[in-house]
């Protein structure tokens, strides 16, 4: 009969551990970053040029906010014509308007019963700048 | 005292479409069954110019022309979502919430610090239409019965305004009760709302007036539970934790019928391999699959065959080739030729968790086949990253006769980057 050892194909680590075990956190995540209220937060595709003085171009992303209260200045996603619009949501003297950011396109006063309603709060804007 | 509310979203899947599509607000809007086949939700615009629930499509074709009718595909990925969010936004709510359909939800009140359930329930409202664009009605009751039936009156009055509360008041129970019809209970099949008709019980209030024998002789136990849940008995409470699903089913109805076996073939394959699918996805492993195909049963004109066949799976598996192999072995000593098969499908049956099989003395050891293996959790990430469908076993031409017609299908909205909302700048 001959006699037979197993091998121990496995790696037995036997250096100095390393320093940064204790240190370890999770790693950052953009979504938590921007989604707050994930039950609340849409994605949305900006198209056009209206808006591109407060930074949003064309083909950017937009993360929308539905359960943030709209304020003066806040920038929106409305409804307006059946469909969404982005727009600066501004106080004025007689009530609300939509402003665009950029002066080659017009401002709308918001009627309430043109069926101008805020669909949600602009949170973040996202531009891709390497496009490929 | 148990409390229960019920919220139930408003027409759910035409308010999803109308969360994103603000042009089809105040206008005739249905969404279609699978396969285009039937009305499965309608707007209030709809029901006014006649649409039933379940007509068929091809029955509403001449309302688009004349009443400017809008006729949606079904868009599941999207209803999914919504529903998460919904559900989601009211768990905030009540620590107690049993998630009982894609669109209702029971909230358990029972002990909640509030003083005013009505304005408590606008608040509840306002919040899931504001935050997910989503209608909802609510009901309160003393059972999850009267929940139920509160909330149909609650969509039905404009002066409740969607919200009704019957726990606060005895006689306003006996008046919601006098208003609803037997056959609008909760729990009340069509067969005993007849049975009901024809002893003269008309309401649900001179259903609970009845003597419990004679209940429980012609509607069983279960008639009783609701009869008594109708008198103010809790007898159902809340489910929070569903139990685990004993059988899933993909089926589908062929848009045209289909004669030819390797049609069929390639039909009973992907349904079974998306049926693999759903099973992993639960952490479920299968004892046995079904497959089954059959006629027309409308067309009396045509000669009738019913296909059925079981094919045990031991030991149980979720792995997509055994259950694909073990359907159509059951296909092929089932298959007749000559019939004209409208629908197919197959079952997986005896579903249990991997830890819970059965053992017995004679079978393979579990541990070989029950667990997913590394090419079946591979297939799954490929799919998840890549989107469904990305890998798969077997060629299936794209114009398969069984394929999902879906002609009019929105986007997926929320669930797909290349199909996310554009917004106007």
């Amino acid at each position: 009969m001959e006699a037979t050892a197993p091998i121990y194909s496995a790696l037995v680590a036997a250096g100095f551990p390393s320093p940064a075990d204790d240190h370890l956190e999770g790693k950052l995540d953009l979504h938590e970053l921007m989604v707050k209220r994930p039950a609340a937060t849409f994605f949305c595709r900006a198209d056009g040029d209206s808006m591109t003085g407060a930074g949003i171009h064309s083909g950017d992303l937009l993360v929308v906010d539905r359960s943030v209260q709209p304020h003066d200045g806040d920038i929106v996603v409305a409804t307006l014509d059946g469909g969404l619009t982005v727009k600066t949501l501004r106080k004025t003297e007689d009530g609300w308007e939509l402003a665009s950011a950029n002066p080659d396109y017009p401002s709308f006063s918001v009627d309430p019963d043109d069926g101008v309603q805020i669909w949600g709060v602009v949170t973040f804007s996202v531009s891709a700048l390497a496009k490929r | 005292m148990a409390v229960y509310a019920l919220v139930d979203c408003n027409n759910f899947y035409v308010s999803c479409e109308r969360a994103f599509n603000p042009a089809l607000e105040g206008k005739p809007v249905i969404v279609m069954s699978n396969n285009d086949g039937c009305a499965v939700a309608r707007s209030a615009e709809a029901k006014a110019i006649g649409v039933g629930m379940g007509e068929p499509a091809f029955k509403l074709r001449h309302l688009v022309d004349s009443h400017g009718l809008i006729m949606l595909s079904s868009n599941y990925a999207l209803y999914g979502d919504m529903s998460e969010r919904v559900m989601s936004v009211l768990a905030t709510f009540s620590p107690g919430a049993e998630i009982y359909s894609i669109d209702e939800c029971f909230l358990d009140l029972d002990g909640m610090p509030v003083d005013n359930l009505t304005a408590w329930s606008q608040q509840v409202r306002a919040t899931v239409r504001r935050w997910t664009g989503i209608p909802v009605s609510v009901g309160i009751g003393t059972t999850k019965t009267l929940a139920k039936l509160a909330n149909r009156l609650a969509k039905k009055s404009k002066k409740a305004n969607g919200v009704l509360d019957l726990s606060r008041d005895a006689r306003w129970i006996e008046a919601a009760l006098k208003q609803t019809p037997v056959g609008d209970v909760w729990g009340i099949g069509r067969q005993y709302a007849a049975l009901c008709g024809v002893n003269g019980i008309r309401t649900a209030f001179d259903l609970t007036l009845q003597p419990d024998g004679w209940i429980k002789k012609t509607m069983g136990a279960v008639g009783l539970r609701t009869v008594m849940e109708l008198r103010g008995t809790p007898v159902h409470t809340l489910d929070t934790a569903p139990s685990d699903k004993h059988t899933t089913c993909c089926s589908r109805s062929f848009g045209a019928s289909v004669t030819e076996f390797e049609q069929v073939h390639d039909a009973v394959m992907t349904f079974a391999s998306r049926a693999a699918e759903k099973i992993r996805g639960e952490g479920l492993v299968s004892g046995a699959v079904q497959v089954f195909a059959y006629t027309d049963r409308f067309r009396p004109d045509q000669p009738q065959f019913s296909l059925n066949s079981m094919i045990r799976l031991s030991p149980p598996t979720s792995s997509t080739p055994h259950i694909i192999g073990a359907a159509l072995k059951g296909l092929k000593s089932a298959w007749r030729d000559g019939y004209e098969y409208k629908k197919a499908g197959v079952i997986m049956l005896d579903l249990v968790r991997p830890e819970d099989i059965p053992r017995d003395l004679f079978s393979p050891p579990p541990e070989s086949g029950a667990r997913p293996t590394a090419l079946m959790a591979a297939v799954d990430g490929i799919n998840g990253k890549m989107g469904k469908g990305a890998v798969g076993f077997g060629l299936v031409p794209d114009d398969a006769p069984w394929k999902m017609r879906c002609s009019n299908r929105t986007p997926s909205f929320t669930t797909s980057w290349d199909d996310i909302p554009v917004v106007k700048a």
